[in-house]
């Protein structure tokens, strides 16, 4: 069945926002299918909010919409574009959601638009949970038992039926986002509560436990034919009851025999097919009794998923990719297997190696969220790793995470008691303790029952505890042995050895510290032994066909050899003799977190994009599976390893290449710049010295006083009484962070001493041994993001972007104008200015990044980072101007003017960039913005209006602004000045205003109509109350300080958990006013990213 | 866990160093590599891999140890396994054994902490070979030993594994009897769940001995005859070649793998050896009838030639989309038909199990 004729353009909708339970894997996945449509001769139409992604940038789609992901939108976007076709499977569940919508209006039918991949009947049969249910007992599966309620005392019966622990989901959100397990009354009534709000249709399941059970999931793939094959098993390491983005899984799985695979294969079979789903991905979810065999299943999406972005990097097999092909009428046998290109994608892969994926989290930045790993998703990113063994894959995937750890380690000894109850509680550090429990002597028949763990995993970790303790136990001789001081049969044991811990995963830094010797020695030992890894390929095969991709792990092996010819010797990449750059090597960022996600992805890939422009070979090197670098379409060579010095060094050993690239990876890279220098790999780009120089504080200090430039005043302090002098000296407000950390870690402003002592103490915790660093803090200054671009001599600044919140919000959480809507001409010009002459003095040859504050029309510097940032994207898309590929052609010696880079800043629109943030997940934890970064993404608002570009981003980030009804006003002493204009133009806008008293008593004062509410604590009704009731449409609530009381945190998370938007800085309060206004008097409009590039070039 | 330092070593003198993990000793025989990720137990006590070596692609072996029922034969027949990892611990509720204590009561030899995806890599480029796992480090007098085996061709591995006399299935007290039509399996080495599945249709069943005459099977009452799957060079079953074009046009037919070679060399087409065989789990077969492919499971070294067979008195019906090789084939005029691959999978994918459904339309109903 070849292609479909009468489909000519194709509307694809993005996931939008990084959420948690919603990452770079759509993007991934969009950009695949954009470019396979596209490579069909179809026109793709592509909306999706989220500037970071490498799916919006111009080139990848024929039109782009870079605008909220609505139904209300998607309709003017429907009207202008006329599409004859709708593809919602590759967007996640946000895509999915808002189709259902948009069938639900007539929107669709209004326009002829016919939904490809997935139907509304296989979309609602998959994700209504009832309509679920009957489909699988239609096939003869089972599902775990469950009633549906759509009203508290509904649930409440069906939990008496069921008894305790019960499971609570909601129907219609993202990544079981508000279900909870509930294992008494209490519980089970707050979860239920807050499950109700949150699903789409307010409805939830309360369902029979499977705690403990084994977890599976399958990836399916259909055609139009009604061919059906399998791309990957997964089996999570944790059991159910922790959320698949939070477990461990690995694949393929692991403690099935055939027959009770074959069933489960039978089973997703069944059931993409009686879904209905036509052509495409899914991904079934199944449970089974660990000692009965009963299999049942859990849940199935009908699209591309998380899953299936791991499922195709743990394979080969582009899922997404496929799934575009097979929605335009292809079927599975008349597509190439892209790895073989001689046989079909009409199979299923087979591996020869273990796959590991861990979950990064980032609970550190939550303090008050309870870090119990439950079946709502918490973390915010992920490694994966890639080994022949298990063991081994699970060393480099916990390395790979990059939490300061160099394999499984644990260096704790908790008290016995204690490690009973760190290891029966699922949570991010679980998985170490277990070490412990296994060192201690805790057999793995009691850890199974502890954590519900199949015995195969915990004889795996009991197999790795083994072998370490058989390392250590011959540290004194391979000390020797690596000294040199023994005789060649010893060595040759001791080389035996090395190699098996190895095979084992240890990497050089544990075996050090196993053995008691450098790093380095380790290393030189290995080199003397010849004890390099392997690089094998990902072949979809187990290498029955050759690979014609190159993408590679590494691994360690028995040497083989030839009885008369020895050795076989694999072939060594010999250095490219060519003159000049022919080979780059770009260092990724490793699994997202928070300060380092998606955005430092995009440039890793434009800097492989503009190489291979250039016929350069890229060679990337990455962990992190949800990603466009990690595709293998991306790169030359894909090398799947833990961005660490060790596994970069051994690539750099086996590949020789001219370059590495560091500076578009985030910290990651940077971390290893040193380690990279001394091994003697050129770095391309700006100098490690003029690096040195913007980042030791000394050193830049003195350049500022050379350049003649401000910096707020500032100072360090070893203890606290010497923190409180410096304070008092330097003067309040002031800044308190620790050395050493990254994304605003504990940092925090104090305005008082008894601030000071406590967060000054804080700090010292954050860091033991390192001073704090206390800077004065420039209150109610503007701040400014600036990125410039250089070659060396000529340098240009990209954007300038003015934060909307004022100074102190940490600058990956502030809202973002380009170009500046407040500061004067003159201000732009000094600022542009300071930023070429640093790029100058700097001599920056890539991207920098400064943070201005601009007070009292001076211009102070804050930061500077000479590297690509986290705005790149944004800027990039905002201004038309690939910055990242600009920067990677300077650094291979283009000149920008022998590129033409244009000057930014100026624009015939504006470009509002706005942050996101899993304040949702973290039920409890004040929403209040402030240095430490909490935000996990990015969406982007662009209008010709200011006050319309941030209406876009606000709704775009799930804000919805109100044009009417009741507007609830607290804030802050200090701000009670600044509110009235707000709320003035809020009561001319026609929105009733009720405040607390103090805010009234001033609103009152200049003539305004306001309504008294009661404080949290000065008794009910209170504004809670009025929130919950649904009286007030809108919150203004500014912290009174960075110890926020009790009641204001109360009202903002009851606000946020009901949805409701919450502003918590005047700065945005005006900008939201700004944008309401503009709204009431007229509706939004939809313009596509191309057409404002247009605008641009006339 | 003492381990032993062991070594496979190949015809044409590589040698990968490993452990032992089986049985004492040595052992010789052709070394296959298989990509299945799971059926290990179903692999070693399939008959057809008698007088081989299995190298497993997949690295972690023995996961979920060996249980009581998803046996394929009355014993393990491969002559040697080889693994990348041998689990160093069993997790399954059905488990009643662990894999290493198996091997080593069945007196296998096997080897494990080889380099498999290198051993792969050789024999796709090489072609499968003779080849021996030892724990003596003279390799020189263990190459000279490989050299002097006897290849797959040179011998009749069906004599070896077909029954001795001719027994009723299902086995006593296993499952209830059925009063279907009467079919005779001509053992070549038959897998049980070929006989399971015929079962399962209704079929009653008597398994005879590869040599079985053609007049024997006849007078024994047979409604049709199975050509059961087996191992070796069909070529060294000839007896069992003439025993089948006795029996074309008298009673319906259906072959499966070794069955299915016999009676293509019976329809007079030839047969060829492949350079490395078909061994596992995810090979697309389509059916050239409805065009839907199914994934089958596969274990062959041979293959009938496409184009080597009648026009017109046969076609072929299913084809491989990896190589193009030739499936599947039917007699245009007879209820004769046969399948290279697989449909009562045991290891792998039930996709194909309708094939038996097909047989029992074609044979009694057509």
């Amino acid at each position: 069945m070849p292609k479909r004729t009468d489909i000519k353009k194709i509307l694809l909708i993005g996931s939008g926002p990084i959420v948690i339970g919603q990452a770079c894997e759509f993007d991934y996945s969009g950009t695949q299918a954009c470019k396979a449509i596209r490579e069909e001769g179809l026109e793709v139409i592509l909306v999706n909010s989220n500037p970071a992604t490498i799916m919006t940038d111009p080139e990848i789609a024929d039109k782009t919409y870079i605008e909220p992901i609505t139904a209300e939108i998607l309709e003017k976007i429907i009207e202008k574009e006329k599409p004859d076709a709708l593809l919602p499977t590759l967007g996640g569940q946000t895509a999915l959601n808002v189709t259902v919508q948009l069938d639900e209006r007539g929107i669709l039918k209004k326009h002829n638009v016919e939904l490809i991949g997935a139907s509304i009947e296989a979309i609602q049969r998959a994700e209504n949970r009832d309509r679920f249910k009957q489909t699988m007992d239609s096939i003869g599966l089972e599902v775990p038992k469950a009633v549906y309620a759509k009203t508290h005392s509904e649930a409440k019966k069906v939990a008496k039926q069921f008894g305790f622990p019960c499971v609570i989901r909601p129907s219609f959100t993202l990544g079981g986002s508000g279900g909870g397990i509930a294992y008494n009354e209490e519980e089970f009534d707050s979860i239920v509560k807050r499950a109700l709000e949150l699903s789409l249709i307010s409805q939830i399941s309360v369902e029979e436990s499977v705690f403990g059970w084994k977890e599976y999931e399958l990836e399916v793939m259909r055609d139009k034919a009604d061919n059906v094959v399998i791309i990957c098993s997964i089996e999570n390491l944790d059991p159910m009851g922790v959320h698949t983005g939070d477990s461990i899984t690995v694949a393929p799985a692991q403690t099935l025999t055939d027959a009770e695979y074959q069933l489960m294969r039978d089973a997703a079979i069944k059931i993409i097919r009686a879904i209905g789903v036509e052509t495409g991905g899914s991904n079934v979810q199944f449970c089974v009794n660990p000692t009965t065999g009963r299999l049942l299943v859990i849940e199935m999406n009908p699209r591309v998923s998380r899953s299936s972005a791991l499922a195709s990097k743990a394979t080969g097999f582009p899922i997404a990719k496929i799934a575009a092909k097979l929605a335009l009428g292809y079927t599975l046998d008349e597509l190439p297997n892209d790895i073989t290109s001689e046989t079909p994608a009409c199979f299923e892969p087979t591996i020869d190696y273990v796959v590991v994926k861990l979950p990064r989290f980032a609970f550190e930045k939550f303090p008050g969220a309870d870090a119990t790993l439950t079946v709502q998703m918490k973390s915010v990113g992920e490694t994966m790793a890639i080994g022949r063994t298990f063991c081994e894959a699970f060393q480099k995937g916990a390395r790979g995470l990059e939490i300061k750890k160099d394999g499984w380690d644990f260096g704790g000894n908790l008290p016995e008691d204690e490690l009973r109850q760190k290891v029966s509680t699922p949570a991010a550090e679980r998985i170490f303790y277990i070490k412990q429990a296994l060192s201690s002597g805790i057999s793995i028949e009691e850890l199974h029952e502890m954590t519900g763990i199949d015995p195969w995993f915990l004889g795996q970790f009991a197999y790795l505890v083994r072998q370490e303790e058989a390392l250590k136990a011959q540290a004194e001789q391979m000390k020797a042995c690596i000294h040199q001081q023994v005789e060649p049969k010893i060595q040759e044991a001791g080389a035996k050895l090395l190699r098996m811990a190895k095979q084992f995963g240890f990497s050089d830094k544990q075996l050090a510290r196993l053995w008691g010797v450098d790093e380095s020695h380790i290393l030189a030992s290995r080199q003397q032994w010849d004890i390099f890894p392997h690089y094998y390929l990902v072949d979809t095969c187990a290498a029955e066909f050759e690979a014609k991709t190159p993408y590679y792990y590494s691994t360690y092996e028995n040497p083989v050899f030839h009885i008369d010819k020895g050795p076989v010797v694999e072939p060594v990449v010999t250095k490219n003799k060519k003159p000049g750059i022919n080979k780059v090597m770009v260092i990724g960022g490793g699994p997202n977190r928070i300060g380092q996600g998606i955005e430092f992805d995009y440039c890793c890939v434009h800097a492989a994009f503009a190489l291979r422009e250039l016929g350069v070979e890229v060679i990337m090197v990455n962990s992190n599976p949800e990603t466009v670098s990690t595709d293998y379409d991306t790169s030359d060579k894909l090398y799947f390893e833990p961005v660490t010095l060790e596994d970069v060094l051994n690539i750099v050993h086996h590949e020789q290449p001219d370059g590495v690239i560091l500076q578009f990876g985030g910290q990651t890279p940077l971390n290893l710049a040193q380690g990279l220098s001394a091994a003697g790999v050129p770095i391309l780009g700006t100098t490690a010295d003029n690096v040195d120089r913007a980042e030791d504080r000394e050193k830049f200090k003195q350049l500022l006083d050379e350049l003649g430039l401000k910096q707020p005043p500032s100072a360090t302090a070893l203890t606290i009484d010497e923190a409180i002098l410096t304070a008092r000296a330097i003067g309040y407000p002031c800044l308190v962070r620790p050395s050493y950390v990254l994304g605003g870690r504990a940092m925090e402003i104090v305005y008082t001493d008894d601030q000071l002592k406590f967060f000054a103490q804080q700090a010292f915790e954050a860091s033991p041994g390192f001073p704090v660093l206390i800077d004065h803090f420039l209150e109610d200054a503007i701040e400014l993001d600036v990125d410039v671009v250089g070659d060396g001599k000529n340098f240009k600044v990209g954007g300038m972007l003015e934060h909307i919140e004022e100074a102190g919000i940490h600058s990956g959480d502030s809202a973002m104008v380009l170009p500046p809507h407040t500061l004067n001409d003159d201000m732009v010009q000094e600022v542009r200015r300071i930023a070429l002459k640093l790029g100058e003095s700097l001599n920056i040859v890539g991207l920098m990044n400064i943070q201005f504050a601009v007070k009292d029309d001076l211009v102070y510097l804050i930061e500077v980072n000479p590297r690509a940032s986290r705005t790149v994207p944004f800027v990039s898309k905002a201004c038309g101007t690939p910055y990242a590929k600009v920067a990677t052609r300077a650094m291979l010696g283009q000149s920008l003017i022998e590129q033409q880079v244009p000057e930014g800043v100026s624009l015939p629109y504006f470009a509002v960039k706005e942050s996101v943030f899993p304040f949702t997940r973290f039920f409890g934890v004040d929403i209040q913005l402030g240095p430490e970064m909490r935000s996990t993404g990015e969406v982007m608002g662009i209008d010709e209006n200011f006050g319309r570009a941030f209406m876009k981003s606000q709704i775009a980030a799930g804000q919805i602004l109100p044009t009417q009804g009741t507007v609830f006003i607290s804030v802050k002493n200090r701000d009670k000045r600044g509110i009235v204009a707000i709320a003035q133009e809020l009561e001319n806008l026609g929105f009733s205003i009720i405040a607390t008293q103090g805010t009234a008593k001033v609103l009152r004062h200049y003539g305004m109509n306001v309504d008294t509410v009661k404080k949290v604590h000065e008794g009910r009704p209170n504004v809670t109350d009025l929130l919950k009731d649904g009286q007030i449409q809108l919150v203004i609530n500014t912290p009174s300080g960075r110890l926020p009381r009790a009641d204001e945190v109360q009202i903002r998370s009851v606000a946020t958990a009901q949805g409701l938007p919450c502003i918590t800085t005047l700065a945005g309060a005006l900008a939201s006013v700004h944008g309401i206004r503009e709204l009431s008097k007229e509706q939004l409009t939809v313009k596509s990213i191309q057409e404002y590039h247009h605008m641009l070039s006339v | 866990m003492s381990v032993k330092q062991a070594w496979l070593i190949l015809e044409d003198g590589m040698v990968f160093p490993g452990v032992s993990i089986g049985a004492e000793g040595k052992t010789l025989g052709e070394v296959v590599f298989h990509t299945g990720m799971t059926g290990y137990q179903e692999i070693l006590t399939d008959p057809s891999y008698c007088g081989q070596i299995v190298c497993m692609t997949y690295p972690h072996i023995g996961n979920y140890g060996i249980n009581e029922e998803d046996v394929e034969s009355r014993k393990p027949w491969a002559s040697g396994f080889i693994m990348r990892d041998l689990s160093c611990i069993t997790s399954n509720y059905r488990s009643s054994q662990s894999l290493q204590a198996y091997l080593k009561e069945n007196n296998i030899v096997a080897l494990a902490n080889i380099d498999t995806r290198a051993l792969t890599l050789h024999l796709r480029e090489h072609g499968a070979m003779r080849g021996a796992i030892t724990t003596s480090d003279d390799f020189k007098a263990i190459l000279k030993e490989v050299l002097a085996f006897p290849t797959t061709s040179d011998v009749d591995f069906v004599a070896q594994v077909t029954c001795k006399e001719p027994y009723t299935w299902p086995l006593e007290g296993t499952d209830s009897p059925s009063s279907g039509p009467h079919i005779g399996v001509m053992d070549f080495g038959v897998k049980y769940n070929i006989l399971r599945s015929l079962h399962k249709q209704g079929a009653r069943l008597t398994v005879f001995p590869a040599s079985t005459s053609a007049q024997a099977l006849l007078d024994a009452g047979c409604d049709a005859v199975f050509l059961s799957n087996g191992p070796g060079d069909p070529a060294k079953v000839s007896y069992a070649v003439e025993t089948i074009k006795t029996l074309i046009g008298k009673l319906p037919i259906f072959g499966i793998c070794l069955g299915h070679q016999l009676l293509g060399l019976a329809l007079g087409g030839e047969t060829f050896k492949l350079k490395f065989g078909h061994h596992g789990a995810n090979h697309p077969v389509q059916d050239l009838e409805t065009k839907k492919v199914e994934i089958t499971s596969q274990n062959h070294n041979f293959a009938l030639r496409l184009g080597s067979l009648p026009a017109d008195t046969v076609e072929m019906t299913h084809v491989n989309l990896n190589d193009q090789t030739v499936e599947g084939i039917k007699h245009k005029q007879l209820p004769v038909m046969s399948l290279q691959y697989h449909p009562e999978a045991a290891p792998g994918p039930h996709d194909s199990h309708y094939l038996f459904e097909r047989f029992f339309e074609v044979g009694f109903h057509a």
